[in-house]
């Protein structure tokens, strides 16, 4: 029999301390030995004869996929006790303050649910790279540190693809909470991790609107009501909010997982980059389906059962991956930039569902007595028109002109700030100009970006030796 | 200890050879054979002589069907692979037939069951290939942990909270805690004669200590071992399995 954890004792040499949460499947601890260099807690399944099975096993997924997470947006992991002796989990105590209490039932202003809704996104894209799905987002389960980064908690209900799930066979209970889950969730798939832009998208409708988009069920009936039901616009419920944030939260809660953001790293940079959010009838809808609309919704999703067991999903940074492109455009005429579009139409056509960013660094920027809004538009009109031949939707394309006078630090920092998966520049010949390419952004954003560069070169006749070594 | 479990060898010393090295550089300190030494492949008496050595110093071996071939009629075998087994028997040695038919169809050694096909029923050489078959086999081997092969690919099953079982396919080289609180059953792939499309060989390190189990792939000279099989006058389909890994 498991013994029993409780405030004072002192398990593997960790000492309880207060209790800090009850919660229906566990109890959560500080523990107050040893001092680390960051606070610990310990969390404790309810256990015994009258709690559900789904307890420890949810637990024990929690103490199977924690420790293989990494990164700033999950808590540290410590130790875990034997799960037939003392069942207990240890990990950092994140200090922050949860979604939950943040909102304690009311709703955010629009710009503060983009701010928290891009670092909830962050948090989840940064799960998914390390092919985890957390499967049970809601305002409980993020943290907001006082740097607004997001820390997601309670990893009971995850899926990591490494491992086996052992809530695959568990439905009665695996779905996860009944305001937030997925209609795939709902229908017994456990491995798709655009279910977790669903859940984001409930809590971007509830943090907007006060209101939970489909309410709070209590049956699989009502469950399996978000398979077809179109909630009621954010707009209606809370003016406030823009078209454009309708049109995010929207298309999170589409009932099908191919029409959602296919990757949370989208669904960050169009929360951070709203007037690139290319509107739909979804940003436009101003009321519910009515009911021929309704009925055909609930037409379509009679098919759904069959669609939630199709293949697993690669990972998003593969199927769904953010490419940016540097583009010169103070140099439209430069003899590279052919092939710079060249070799970006290139890598855009292996992904069908790809987000390109085209970046043009202007010099500029406070104090640098540059034209300002005119320059900038100037720029923007040279990006469109170098982008223009690619013929792209949209929906896939954005276009920004930073002014900086160090463009390469300005498309590193944006690039990891948007989640970039690769970096598309043009570079110099080593051999054009003495040291040209060491002195080049390229080959800084190569040397310091945290992501794939691809750096693109025309090809030039081979030149003979001794001058390639004048140049190094 | 670290038990490296290998099964489905079929004659391919140079496969075997790898994934020896490999464990052996991984620390592995016991061995455990799941069957069919022999049959497809061009060294039969090599993989047997290599296996008894290991026997002799401890390591456990049990019989698979191709092995069980070499002295008594398979009758429910394919042309091509009967003559394998008559080539095999013709190249065996009587030594090496005698350590192949005194192999037992299952062991057991403590928390852990070794078995060629189902331990519910190993002489019928059922495949284990659903969670259903699984869950049977585990259930007749009585232990925590059943390892087998006679099926090429690598999984592993595993028992579910309502007694359902669940099947999850694993990353090779990527390690799975499998805690002893519920019944797992591996198929530790195959080291001679994968056939998922991968010629690399397939096998299996288990770590009773730690209760986690790696499913290995490894690279090897897999287009000399097809060589071999055609320059021994096999049929040459079986060069073409070792070659493509189909």
């Amino acid at each position: 029999m498991p013994e029993q954890i409780a405030p004072g004792a002192v398990v593997d040499g960790y000492r309880v301390a207060e209790r800090i949460h009850v919660g229906a499947q566990s109890e959560i601890f500080r523990v107050s030995e040893p001092i680390r260099d960051f606070p610990i807690l310990m969390k404790v399944p309810r256990i015994g004869p009258l709690e559900p099975d789904e307890n420890l096993i949810s637990f024990e997924t929690e103490t199977l996929i924690l420790p293989t997470l990494t990164g700033a947006h999950v808590p540290r992991f410590v130790a875990a006790g034997d799960l037939t002796r003392a069942p207990y989990l240890i990990a950092e105590w994140v200090k922050g303050e949860s979604l939950e209490n943040m909102l304690k039932g009311g709703m955010l202003p629009p710009a503060e649910v983009a701010r928290i809704g891009a670092a909830i996104a962050d948090a989840v894209h940064d799960l998914h790279l390390q092919d985890a799905i957390h499967l049970d987002l809601k305002p409980d389960n993020i943290i907001v540190k006082p740097d607004g980064a997001v820390v997601l908690i309670d990893f009971g209900l995850a899926h990591h693809a490494r491992y086996p799930d052992l809530l695959a066979e568990e439905k009665r209970f695996a779905a996860g909470s009944a305001p937030y889950v997925s209609p795939e969730q709902v229908l017994g798939t456990r491995s798709d991790p655009r279910s977790d832009i669903f859940a984001l998208g409930v809590i971007l409708y509830e943090i907007a609107t006060g209101h939970l988009p489909f309410g709070v069920p209590r049956t699989m009936a009502g469950l399996r009501d978000r398979l077809w039901l179109d909630p009621v616009p954010p707009r209606v419920r809370a003016p406030e909010v823009s078209r454009w944030l309708q049109e995010i939260i929207l298309r999170c809660l589409e009932p099908s997982a191919d029409d959602r953001y296919q990757s949370a790293a989208h669904l960050a940079f169009d929360l951070r980059s709203p007037e690139q959010v290319s509107l739909t009838g979804r940003g436009h809808k101003s009321h519910q389906a009515g009911l021929t609309g309704q009925i055909r919704r609930w037409w379509r999703a009679r098919g759904m059962r069959l669609r939630a067991n199709a293949k697993p999903r690669s990972r998003a940074s593969e199927a769904a991956p953010v490419i940016m492109v540097a583009v010169d455009t103070t140099h439209p005429d430069d003899a590279r930039q052919p092939a710079l579009r060249r070799a970006t139409a290139r890598v855009l056509s292996l992904s069908a569902e790809f987000r390109l960013i085209c970046v043009s660094v202007i010099r500029g920027g406070p104090g640098a007595g540059g034209s300002g809004d005119s320059a900038h538009l100037d720029h923007l009109v040279l990006l469109r028109h170098w982008v223009d031949p690619l013929r792209l939707s949209p929906q896939r394309l954005s276009l920004h002109v930073i002014e900086s006078p160090r463009p390469e630090g300005a498309l590193i920092e944006f690039a990891r700030r948007n989640n970039v998966d690769l970096i598309l520049i043009g570079a110099p010949n080593p051999t054009q100009h003495a040291l040209a390419w060491w002195r080049s952004v390229a080959s800084g954003v190569t040397a310091r970006a945290h992501c794939s560069v691809y750096a693109v070169r025309i090809p030039e006749p081979e030149l003979d030796a001794e001058q390639d070594d004048d140049s190094t | 200890m670290i038990i490296a479990l290998l099964s489905d060898i079929h004659g391919n010393i140079e496969a075997l050879n790898a994934c020896l090295k490999h464990a052996a550089e991984n620390g592995a300190e016991r061995y455990a054979f799941l069957g069919d030494l022999v049959g497809y492949g061009a060294n039969p008496e090599e993989v047997v002589a290599a296996v008894a050595r290991c026997a002799d110093q401890g390591a456990v071996a049990v019989k698979g069907n191709h092995d069980e071939a070499i002295e008594k009629r398979a009758g429910y075998m394919n042309d091509a692979t009967k003559e394998s087994i008559e080539w095999t028997r013709g190249t065996l040695t009587a030594k090496g037939k005698k350590f192949l038919s005194a192999l037992p169809m299952l062991v057991r050694d403590g928390a852990m069951c070794f078995v060629h096909a189902s331990a519910a029923s190993p002489a019928r050489w059922d495949y284990v290939d659903t969670p259903a078959v699984a869950r049977r086999s585990a259930e007749a081997a009585r232990t925590v942990y059943t390892f087998s092969g006679h099926v090429h690919d690598q999984m592993l099953y595993f028992e579910g909270a309502q007694g359902k079982w669940s099947a999850f396919k694993p990353t090779p080289g990527s390690s799975v805690p499998i805690r002893g609180h519920r019944r797992w059953l591996a198929l530790v792939g195959s080291v001679g004669q994968p056939r998922d499309g991968q010629p690399a060989a397939a096998y299996t390190l288990f770590d009773p200590a730690r209760e986690e189990i790696t499913f290995h792939r490894l690279a090897y000279d897999h287009v000399a071992a097809a060589q071999k099989i055609r320059q021994a006058g096999l049929p040459e389909a079986h060069a073409y399995r070792v070659e493509k890994g189909v």
